[in-house]
């Protein structure tokens, strides 16, 4: 799950770590009131949206006057913002911050994330601030220092003066500011399940001191029961609301661009489903595993999302029965058939526990636009076939 | 032969008592796992499913003599249960469970090494000794015993690809589901090794997918280590970038951790990568009918 600019740095403030000091808005008007509360003189207006790149996409302007905090607020404020980490549709932009302007002496990177090779936090830090962090680790590796932190001894004052001496910090007081700043970043880190915190760019000001500019955070999604504030900052507004429903029911869903459904069991097999759909030629229209608990109401409601996507001109059902039993999922379809106009081919392949069972109901039922595949390949090439005709 | 587990493994449950523990661990003792017992705080002293329970795992060990558990805790349980099996001298733990948190799993696992506990998992379906011992919730009866060791991170998939194997005429030593979280026990690299050292193993079969860099280094470990042929199948080749697919780990950062990069270092490495998992079988096949 991630969160907004805002609400990473209502973390950071609760646990001392610095940045300049800024207002959530949701209107126009409210942007003025903010911008004169916080006093300025200079104000930077930012759209709250979960993607990066929201500068380069106009959606962050420095204001010299509350006069343009206002124009900029009102230009902002409802656009649709493309980034290089957005869909080509963009993102609506429902929130502003209102944020003091910094004293900005240098800009410099830090990040913290699970490094999955050493299965362990790893802080990344920058001297090359402002900038993609994948540019710099393509074109300039050495200008990234990478320091592991081993999660049972958490930060000790060593990783601190790695830190420092790394990013080439030789006065003592911006050394102290750095590695306090770390040190703090690194216990909200792990007090929160976060899967990663990205400071970019982290300023340094006239004054020697550390200042988060922005805040990007991701959390642990296994982790939320036991984070009650964080999972209250989730925004489902930036999220896909075919995801969400569908996560309601126990399914897995992630929307492809393609025209053949896929209905599967097991996260595995449903990427292996769409791979194979692709190497015959056809195009997998969207990611869908519905669970080792799925039944008729389950596979029926899988099939209503399935269908509202207008792209779709066949489905393939591909069930590989362990604990999902094969009789339910025949049950599920015939439920849905029922309860949702399908109106296109639906290619059902049944192997596994209970499949024989699956066979005869399915057989016994008679729905007309059904197809029955004998394995993954045939299933495939079928539907590949029918969605082709339709 | 086999690897890790066979018909002698004395096996725990750990959340014996539980829904998923009780339904599974009675398809593990039908199939003939040697289940010996099984810990539930607060039910230690009765019966379950005619084996003993028990308070704590240093007492099933105690007791039992068990040197395997498989876990069916709940997620927000599962580090302290592992951690609790190496305190005990566990020597392998099978974590079925989903949805353990990460930091969890970091800590946990860093413990069961430094007690020299072996882990698989969590979020996997478990490993099973074809006809002999089942430690998890596949589907027994898919697996006949026969030459093919398989490695996956996917559950269903581990199953497609015993099934074909098997439809072939063939059929498996060991299969073993590592899982799909982005933190796991042992893996590709610790478990190749042992099917190559393992006299009745032909074949392997590994299946990975997007996320994570196992399958690179597995590809580098092949090249260096494994006589054996390998088969190798890659899930997510036309999975988008950035988006989590079903598994917690199995998702495409920037540009690592892709399909196509895995695909190409396990090729390079003397692998023979097919494309879709329906051709996992006839890959087999043509290997061992040389």
């Amino acid at each position: 799950m991630n969160i907004h600019e805002y609400q990473a740095k209502q973390i950071f403030a609760k646990y001392g770590v610095p940045t300049p000091k800024g207002i959530m808005v949701e209107s126009v008007k409210d942007a003025v009131v903010a911008a004169q509360t916080l006093g300025g003189p200079i104000w930077v207006v930012k759209a709250q949206i979960h993607a990066g790149g929201r500068g380069l996409g106009g959606g962050v302007k420095l204001a010299k006057s509350l006069e343009e905090v206002g124009t900029l607020a009102n230009e902002i404020l409802g656009m649709t913002l493309v980034t290089h980490q957005t869909t080509a549709e963009g993102k609506l932009v429902q929130k502003l911050y209102i944020e003091d302007g910094a004293d900005i002496q240098s800009e410099l990177y830090l990040s913290v994330v699970l490094d999955r090779k050493l299965e362990m936090p790893l802080i990344m830090a920058s001297t090359e601030g402002g900038m993609n962090i994948e540019d710099v680790a393509e074109n300039t590796p050495e200008k990234i220092v990478t320091i592991p932190v081993d999660p049972t001894i958490g930060f000790q004052g060593f990783h601190g003066r790695e830190l420092a001496f790394g990013l080439g910090i030789t006065d003592k007081v911006e050394q102290r500011n750095i590695i306090s700043f770390a040190q703090k970043l690194f216990k909200l880190y792990m007090e929160n399940d976060a899967e990663m915190i990205e400071i970019n760019p982290l300023v340094k000001t006239g004054t020697g001191e550390f200042l988060a500019l922005d805040g990007k955070m991701g959390f642990d999604n296994s982790a939320l029961g036991r984070q009650p504030e964080i999972a209250a900052m989730r925004d489902l507004s930036e999220e896909d609301a075919d995801e969400i429903e569908a996560s309601h029911y126990g399914l897995s869903y992630v929307a492809l661009d393609g025209e053949i459904g896929c209905m599967v069991n097991g996260a595995g097999l449903a990427m292996g489903t769409m791979d194979t759909i692709n190497h015959m030629g056809g195009t997998p229209a969207n990611f869908l595993d519905v669970g080792g608990s799925a039944n008729a109401q389950t596979v029926a409601k899988g099939f209503e999302i399935i269908l509202k996507n207008p792209n779709v001109k066949a489905i393939f059902v591909n069930i590989f029965g362990g604990i999902v039993r094969c009789d339910r999922i025949a049950n599920g379809i015939i439920e849905a058939t029922k309860i949702t106009d399908v109106n296109v081919p639906v290619i059902v392949r049944l192997d596994g526990t209970n499949a024989p069972e699956a066979a005869e109901i399915l057989k016994n039922a008679n729905i007309s636009n059904l197809i029955v595949g004998d394995d993954l390949g045939d299933g495939a090439a079928k539907a590949v076939e029918a969605a082709k005709g339709n | 032969m086999s690897i890790l587990v066979n018909k002698d493994s004395k096996v725990i449950v750990q959340g014996f008592t539980g829904k998923e523990g009780t339904f599974h661990a009675e398809q593990c003792i039908a199939y003939g796992t040697n289940i010996v017992g099984g810990v539930t705080p607060n039910k230690g002293g009765q019966t379950h499913l005619e084996k003993p329970v028990f308070n704590t795992v240093s007492q099933a060990v105690a007791s039992t003599g068990a040197t395997v558990s498989m876990i069916f805790v709940p997620p927000a349980f599962v580090g302290d249960a592992v951690m609790e099996a190496a305190e005990a001298g566990i020597e392998l733990a099978v974590i079925i469970t989903e949805g353990a948190p990460v930091k969890d799993m970091q800590m946990a696992k860093a413990y069961a090494t430094k007690h020299g506990m072996m882990t698989i998992g969590p979020n996997c379906p478990g490993i099973i000794t074809a006809e002999e011992c089942k430690i998890g919730i596949m589907p027994g009866m898919i697996f006949k015993k026969g030459n093919v060791g398989l490695i996956s991170k996917s559950g269903t998939l581990t199953y497609e690809g015993a099934n074909q194997v098997c439809n072939e005429g063939f059929g498996i030593t060991t299969a073993v589901g590592i899982g799909g979280d982005p933190i796991i026990g042992l893996s590709y690299k610790q478990i190749l090794p042992m099917f190559e050292a393992d006299p009745d193993t032909e074949c392997i079969v590994m299946i990975g997918e997007i996320g994570g860099d196992l399958e690179i280094q597995a590809a580098k470990l092949i090249k260096e280590q494994i006589t054996k042929p390998v088969v190798a199948f890659i899930a997510g080749q036309t999975a988008p970038k950035g988006k989590t697919m079903g598994h917690a780990g199995a998702i495409v950062s920037g540009s690592a951790g892709t399909a196509k990069e895995k695909m190409e270092a396990l090729e390079a490495a003397g692998v023979k990568v097919v494309v879709s998992p329906a051709e996992i079988g006839k890959a087999v096949k043509e290997i061992l009918s040389k």
